[in-house]
């Protein structure tokens, strides 16, 4: 609290924003959590830039920290014992380093969340209408009617007809999907320059699914937002993202532009989430793989690289160094800024030579000629 | 409307129960009205008088028709031609008539009644209001002393016997103190100031034990609710943190708060036997207990019917007060 006191009010923060800075920057964000078996490292070093109207997608198994880190932009973990550290820069400004109030005021507003189950997100005793109003009133010194009709019209925006008659049902009499639009309408009622997307279509059935991404993406485009997705799904992924980060045990284990890591993986554990989805090259004869055992723990991650347990191909890394070295984020042989966490020497090679042909035999084959 | 329909189904119900197990336990309730020495004779006349002598139903039958159709005693027809002057009515409805008390039930249950709610309701306002104030602090605090302490205090005052508190009021606040007077009930009507001055130390008593429970109830209640994906939503967008509380939270948590509180405070009103009796309120706890000391059948089938619709009734309320707090109840 004393950082917050002592530190000017943010107009008087010179602009130290390069016209190169990304909008939102998180540098080596740290989350821990302490607890009574110990500490859970929920998020450790995690670093990604996202510009304005782009999308970057989380994906990642189960407890790899994905809710963790996102939610910790908003600032959802003050006020709680977790650890954080590192830095998020939106728009030039720390949010770590500003107060519990600033911060307040720019959720909702500034960066704004959609979470995966929108009935148990929305409370049941209030009505819809009320419910987004609500969200802009308190950034916007607005009547109650202003406000609501203002949910009307970002009602109507979101694809829910007759608007002025649903904003005052409840949310158990909306569908899921108008559910989820409804809570869309929620967070882009400010037109926040970042909305984060916490799995909002999993709990949605294949076609609402597919209107919901349509959707997200013609917002987008109008309001010029930055968007973060998180996500199981790497249809979802491919569809939406410009940059794709994998987690796994609290890290980014692989980052880079989807393209790359659709195309050209450089990691054991991505090679294995995309042998896990059944379609994604478009190719009908690829078969589905499952990664073998469990999510580790993060009480207690594995020592060297945390995926070693189950990965298939330490054994082409000399020496013990899977089980005693945590490798580094080092540039992918594909350069850019595709980045990887892994120690293998030649990730390519054993990329275009043993999982390919498992899993997308067609494609496979389609590299190989010209070379053959 | 159906759920009035059962509850008088099940007052009829519970009325005819009272009186079966009254006289299949061998109680003989003339015995009190025949006098220190009894002979045989009297006995058997007495209880023909009072109508004792018939079936347990038939009396019931007798009972429920009052109810309706007004009653007069004594019950025995010949000896109500020979002494005119005995005859009393009871008019519809009649709840019987306590030889005992030599009144109507259905007037002593009137004036006992007022003394009983009065003393509920202040205590319920007491313990709702504290238990809530408490909870939601103990909540906002929690792991801290203030937590503990004001779970620790609470459990202390619901593990004192209820007697015990009230004797420590009556003696200290009372009369050393003289802070309130020492108890005694006066009609609202009459002087609502002295009615409430008067009210002060037994609701608090009655208040104190209820409100342990309604502490950890909030408390627990509200941090169940911090955990909802409704409530981070709320933070989400911005709110402050008392409006998330007041708005979000809160009202999840008085759902279960409510329904609570509307069947303890129907128990309540015929259940205070033990406060009523420390202050010597004439209450329905305490003509409950004389009547069962005196075997007087009629009031104790009176009070059963009269305490049982109370709790019926309040039942009835909370189901309504859910369809106003929760519109998935109300819209389905
Ligand atoms: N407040 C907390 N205290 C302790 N541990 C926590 C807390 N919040 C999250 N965790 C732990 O942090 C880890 C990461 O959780 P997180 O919700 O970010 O996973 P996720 O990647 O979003 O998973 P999912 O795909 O299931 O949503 C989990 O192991 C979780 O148990
Ligand atoms: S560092 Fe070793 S164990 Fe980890 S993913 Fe690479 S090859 Fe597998
Ligand atoms: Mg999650």
């Amino acid at each position: 609290m004393t950082h917050a006191a002592s530190s000017p009010a943010p107009e008087t923060v010179p602009q130290q924003r390069p016209s190169g800075q990304p909008f939102l920057s998180v540098r080596d964000l740290l989350v821990h959590f302490p607890t009574v078996d110990g500490v859970v490292k929920a998020t450790d070093g995690l670093s990604f830039d996202l510009a304005r109207g782009k999308t970057l997608g989380i994906v990642g198994e189960s407890g790899s920290g994905k809710s963790v880190s996102s939610s910790t932009i908003l600032g959802l973990q003050r006020g709680t014992r977790a650890i954080v550290k590192g830095e998020i820069l939106l728009d030039g400004t720390d949010l770590l380093s500003i107060s519990d109030e600033q911060m307040r005021l720019r959720r909702g507003r500034d960066v704004a969340m959609i979470f995966q189950d929108p009935l148990s997100a929305m409370h049941p005793y209030y009505t819809v209408g009320n419910q987004i109003g609500e969200a802009y009133m308190v950034h916007h010194d607005v009547s109650k009617k202003a406000a609501r009709a203002r949910a009307i019209e970002m009602l109507d925006r979101v694809g829910i007809p007759q608007p002025d008659r649903r904003v005052d049902d409840y949310p158990h009499q909306f569908s899921g999907g108008m559910r989820q639009r409804a809570m869309i309408a929620m967070g882009l009622i400010n037109d926040p320059g970042l909305l984060i997307a916490d799995e909002p279509t999993t709990a949605l059935d294949v076609t609402v699914q597919a209107q919901i991404l349509d959707l997200l993406q013609d917002l987008q485009r109008e309001f010029n937002s930055a968007i973060i997705i998180i996500t199981h799904d790497l249809g979802v992924v491919a569809e939406m993202a410009d940059d794709v980060l994998v987690m796994y045990a609290g890290r980014c284990v692989e980052y880079g532009p989807t393209k790359e890591i659709l195309t050209q993986p450089q990691m054991p554990y991505t090679w294995g989430l995309l042998s896990s989805v059944p379609d994604v090259a478009g190719d009908t004869e690829s078969r589905l793989v499952p990664i073998p055992g469990n999510p580790p723990s993060l009480l207690n991650p594995p020592s060297g690289c945390a995926f070693h347990p189950r990965c298939a191909h330490l054994d082409k890394v000399p020496g013990n160094l899977c089980r005693t070295d945590l490798p580094d984020l080092t540039p992918a042989t594909t350069g850019g800024n595709h980045v990887k966490r892994c120690h293998l020497v030649h990730p390519e090679d054993v990329w275009a030579k043993e999982v390919l042909p498992e899993i997308a035999p067609e494609l496979a084959e389609q590299n190989q000629e010209p070379t053959a | 409307m159906r759920r009035i329909f059962a509850g008088v189904i099940m007052l009829i119900l519970m009325s005819l129960v009272t009186y079966v197990l009254f006289f299949s336990g061998g109680l003989h309730p003339e015995r009190a009205a025949c006098g220190k020495n009894c002979s045989p004779a009297q006995w058997e006349q007495t209880k023909k008088a009072l109508g004792y002598d018939k079936p347990a139903v038939v009396q019931w039958g007798e009972f429920l028709k009052g109810t309706v159709a007004g009653r007069t005693y004594p019950e025995d027809k010949a000896l109500a031609k020979a002494n005119p002057s005995l005859v009393s009515t009871c008019p519809a409805p009649c709840l019987g008539y306590s030889v005992v008390n030599t009144t109507n039930v259905s007037t002593e249950v009137k004036t006992a009644f007022p003394v009983s709610f009065s003393l509920a309701i202040l205590a319920f306002i007491m313990w709702i209001v504290g238990g809530v104030f408490f909870g939601v602090i103990a909540a906002l605090r929690r792991g801290t002393v203030v937590d503990r302490g004001i779970v620790g205090v609470s459990l202390i005052f619901y593990a004192f016997p209820t007697f015990w508190i009230g004797l420590f009021f009556l003696k200290f606040f009372a009369i050393q103190w003289q802070i309130f007077p020492v108890p005694s009930y006066v009609n609202l009507t009459d002087s609502p100031l002295a009615w409430l001055g008067n009210l002060v130390l037994p609701s608090l008593t009655l208040a104190l034990i209820y409100m342990a429970g309604y502490v950890r109830m909030t408390r627990a209640f509200v941090l169940e609710s911090f955990g909802e994906d409704y409530l981070r939503t709320a933070r989400a967008k911005g709110l402050p943190n008392r409006r998330v509380l007041v708005k979000h939270s809160l009202r999840a948590s008085l759902t279960p708060i409510v329904t609570m509180a509307g069947l303890d405070f129907g128990a309540l009103v015929g259940g205070a036997i033990i406060t009523e009796s420390v202050f010597n309120y004439d209450g329905l706890g305490a003509l409950a207990v004389d009547s069962v000391r005196t075997l007087d059948l009629p009031t104790i089938v009176g009070l059963v019917v009269v305490l049982a619709a109370f709790i019926i009734l309040a039942n009835i309320v909370v189901d309504i007060l859910y369809a106003v707090i929760d519109p998935r109840v109300r819209l389905g």
